[in-house]
């Protein structure tokens, strides 16, 4: 496998906020790579620092065989990266807004053309390429922001929270973009998500990143592994009552937040009856009960004790502080 | 140079689309012209400087669109702060001073465009041309003035947040150095304590250079006022250029 990325220690701190800690990881070529966690938990001040906007703290990174620190120009000309927030010109058309940016990585008239109709075909821009871009909706900002990332032909692209802000019909619709284009083009590719179902279903591996640090890494099959069986939920006034009570060898773990418990165990289908009988008995209240196979919420919520939501609310105060640090 | 050419053809684009823009940054110059103008046509005379104060004005009215524009031109890099754009200049493999040098010659550009489309406005209000040389003089320090005020505005964007300090630097630097140049009367008839004042002024020699150049007279040598503004030019863009360096996305 030929290495993409290699982070070695990269650390960013925002004087005492330690915004990135001490993180380790390599993506191989052609891998779909996703860093999943909360607002604020270091995803991109991570990309930040890869795509050479951000000097690191300590440690080092290479992307492409290339030093991060050391060979600024080098990595630019490998990665194509598409911002959290818009950054096309609205005053320029489509087509505009790609020739712009071909002209800036120096790319050759002819091929420039070229590779501006091909790419545009690819998202399906064509027949807009000459509406300026102030008319687009969000969806079709994003898919421009997509074919100029590529128009250079980077070896790395990074999408920063792709599909943030857009409804899910079009969110859906991205992500099949983005998997084709994987397929297709063999580029790895490097997403930053909040969305626990978008890391599943497109990613080959992820790192779950929680308060600047890394707290799982693993394909998205072999997380949901880890949590060892099935998840039963189960939402009730006396959530405490509920731990107390099932305190069986069968049931490999259980956590009470935001008055439900979660119920970790071996094949739940034939358990799940017996649970529910033993709370009648005990006269607890269940206001709903839900079984599923365990998802990434579910591995986040292991590793971390708290929802991705939970963390968010807590997460903010700390990402605004953060956030006023970056401008200044 | 590609690079530079690259941000100058953006520029361009967006000023030929910006209608709106365009109208508006002439109307000004062009009321100050026509009212101020004919309204005290009558009333002022000034000895050796022309024939009337109509006449004296226009150089004033030249240089006054071109400052407006370039320092708006260079300013307006904060919105492309604000909307985004601006990281996508910077992380393509390109150096700062590039993109500051091409954001220049942009903002130059329409400065100089709308400068002379007052010019040109001007002879409807009693421009005679003495000379085609002259004209190309004129243009000369117009292209001055438009690429030292674009880098004056990059400068001040490189350093502020967002739209809300632009009142205040309109109101304090851009405004007093209008003000103070020169352009609405003649610096030798202020008391003695207040026209070296006009003398720190760059664009003072703007003015002049332009009134040499359209007139055929002016207060000041033009080759002071070449030497002066070539200077504070060359300082501008170095300081913006540095400060430019240091911009955060």
């Amino acid at each position: 496998m030929t290495v993409a990325i290699h982070v070695d220690h990269l650390t960013r701190k925002f004087n005492e906020l330690v915004a990135v800690n001490d993180i380790s990881f390599e993506i191989g070529q052609g891998e779909i790579f996703g860093l999943l966690g909360p607002n604020g938990a270091g995803k991109t001040t991570t990309l930040a620092m890869l795509s050479t906007m951000l000097k690191p703290t300590s440690g080092s990174a290479t992307v492409n065989g290339l030093d991060i620190e050391h060979n600024e120009d080098g990595v630019r000309k490998s990665i194509g990266i598409v911002f959290q927030d818009q950054s096309l010109d609205e005053e320029l058309t489509a087509w505009e807004n790609m020739d712009f940016h071909g002209r800036l990585y120096r790319i050759p008239g002819e091929t420039r053309r070229e590779r501006i109709t091909e790419l545009l075909k690819l998202v399906e821009l064509e027949e807009r390429k000459n509406d300026i871009v102030k008319t687009f909706s969000g969806g079709m900002r994003r898919r421009l922001e997509i074919a100029r990332g590529l128009l250079h032909h980077p070896v790395v692209l990074f999408l920063d929270e792709p599909t943030l802000g857009l409804d899910p019909q079009t969110r859906n619709h991205l992500w099949e973009y983005i998997a084709t284009l994987a397929k297709e083009k063999g580029i790895t590719i490097i997403l930053t998500t909040h969305y626990m179902e978008e890391a599943d279903r497109l990613c080959n591996r992820i790192a779950i990143i929680d308060h600047g640090k890394i707290i799982a890494l693993d394909t998205p099959a072999n997380l949901k592994d880890g949590i060892g069986g099935d998840v039963i939920t189960i939402r009730s006034p006396d959530t405490a009552a509920i731990v107390s009570a099932l305190n069986e060898p069968w049931v490999s773990r259980m956590e009470r937040h935001d008055g439900q418990v979660m119920i970790t165990l071996q094949s739940a289908e034939q358990h799940v009856s017996g649970i529910v009988a033993l709370l009648i008995e005990k006269g607890i209240k269940i206001e709903s009960i839900s079984i599923h196979k365990p998802t990434l919420e579910d591995v986040f919520l292991s590793f971390t004790g708290k929802t991705i939501r939970e963390e968010e609310a807590d997460g903010k105060g700390n990402m605004r502080m953060y956030q006023k640090m970056m401008r200044h | 140079m590609d690079i530079i050419y690259t941000i100058w053809l953006r520029n361009m684009k967006r000023y030929i689309r910006s209608k709106s823009r365009i109208i508006g940054s002439i109307s000004m110059p062009l009321f100050f012209l026509l009212f101020l103008g004919f309204g005290l046509n009558n009333v002022v005379q000034i000895p050796g400087m022309g024939e009337n104060y109509i006449v004296f004005l226009i150089p004033g009215m030249v240089a006054m669109s071109v400052l407006f524009t370039s320092v708006f031109s260079g300013i307006q890099i904060i919105w492309d702060k604000q909307f985004g754009f601006l990281k996508e200049t910077l992380v393509a493999p390109v150096s700062r001073l590039e993109i500051m040098l091409g954001q220049t010659a942009g903002g130059a550009t329409t400065a100089f465009i709308q400068g002379v489309i007052i010019l040109l406005l001007s002879v409807f209000v009693g421009l005679k041309s003495e000379s085609i040389p002259g004209f190309f003089i004129a243009f000369g320090f117009m292209a001055l003035i438009g690429i030292a005020f674009t880098a004056f505005g990059i400068a001040i964007a490189s350093k502020m947040e967002d739209m809300t300090g632009f009142q205040l630097i309109m109101n304090f630097v851009v405004f007093p150095i209008f003000g103070l140049s020169g352009a609405l009367f003649p610096i030798k008839s202020l008391p003695a304590i207040i026209a070296p004042i006009t003398l720190i002024d760059p664009l003072t020699y703007g003015v002049e250079g332009i009134r040499y150049g359209l007139t055929g007279v002016s207060q000041i040598n033009p080759l002071v006022s070449l030497a002066v503004l070539g200077g504070f030019t060359v300082a501008m863009t170095v300081i913006g250029a540095y400060l430019f360096r240091t911009i955060k996305s």
